[in-house]
């Protein structure tokens, strides 16, 4: 077992990481990998706590998690390539109909 | 110092690299690919903190199925787009570090006032995985969490239909558009 504050600093550092990837990145397909990288760095706190409390609900949360992370990159593929066939880009600074 | 320990100190720093070696990378392919490699180091984790289910799906739905359609959609949205890290907005780098300090000493006030950087490794998981750990969680999840777990099937049903209908070819739909746009004196 790894100590506890461990797991917490990494997490952070993979979230961070996560967050600066969905904020800079142009290319739709990236936002999604770095949004992964967010649920992924929520999934490792999870465990870590399961761990640390001695109960599973922490690993069945990752597991929910990771389903609707799979779900979610499904939808999200599909909307990049509805994209990339009405406007011919998936550079996420070009889509600006709703903006205002 | 003990053998998790060790592994830990071996892998933390290459998940955090690759992690951030995805993020300057411009090409979308060896981003996927370090992603990949974040993601097997990810599961070494979960091996560590008595997770070994876990592992398995990791490896399985995250570095197996996601990937191969992330890969699959770069590919088919064409590989040769480079993409650029130069910021646009004037003086967000000098905030972003700002802020980003601010949030790592947040962090650090936070996990000391929480758990405490002493806190010793947890003991006595063993107990909670007896007689495995697909055991053990299969147990929690079909007795406590039944009902979510039901509502995740649908939720994929709905996923996966919702993907199909927004990727098909509309061949009707996209004429009509055409039609009107042409109607309204836009070029199609």
């Amino acid at each position: 077992m790894i100590r506890l504050p461990l797991v917490l600093v990494f997490s952070a550092l993979l979230f961070s990481a996560g967050v600066y990837g969905v904020l800079a990145r142009r290319n739709a397909v990236l936002v999604l990998m770095s949004i992964e990288l967010m649920l992924n760095a929520v999934n490792v706190n999870l465990v870590g706590f399961s761990a640390a409390l001695r109960s599973l609900t922490g690993q069945i949360f990752a597991l929910f998690v990771i389903a609707v992370a799979a779900a979610e990159v499904g939808i999200g593929l599909a909307i990049v390539i509805l994209l990339f066939r009405n406007r011919e880009t998936i550079n996420v600074d070009e889509v600006n109909l709703l903006k205002w | 110092m003990p053998l998790d320990n060790v592994v830990f100190w071996v892998f933390a720093p290459i998940a955090v690299a690759s992690a951030i070696a995805m993020l300057v990378q411009r090409n979308a392919v060896h981003a996927a690919l370090l992603l990949i490699v974040n993601f097997f180091c990810i599961a070494v984790f979960y091996l560590l903190l008595g997770a070994p289910f876990l592992f398995a799906v990791q490896v399985i739905v995250y570095a197996g199925a996601i990937m191969v359609l992330f890969l699959f959609v770069i590919m088919l949205l064409g590989v040769d787009r480079g993409d650029t890290l130069r910021e646009r907005l004037v003086g967000q780098r000098p905030a972003a570090i700002g802020l980003g300090l601010a949030l790592a000493l947040e962090v650090f006030f936070a996990v000391r006032a929480g758990v405490g950087f002493a806190a010793k490794a947890p003991v006595g998981f063993e107990k909670v995985n007896a007689g495995g750990n697909a055991q053990a969680l299969a147990r929690v999840l079909f007795r406590d969490y039944f009902f979510p777990f039901e509502a995740t099937s649908v939720l994929l049903i709905v996923a996966a239909i919702a993907a199909m209908v927004l990727a098909q070819r509309k061949a009707r739909a996209i004429t009509q558009a055409g039609a009107e746009a042409a109607g309204r004196g836009e070029v199609a």
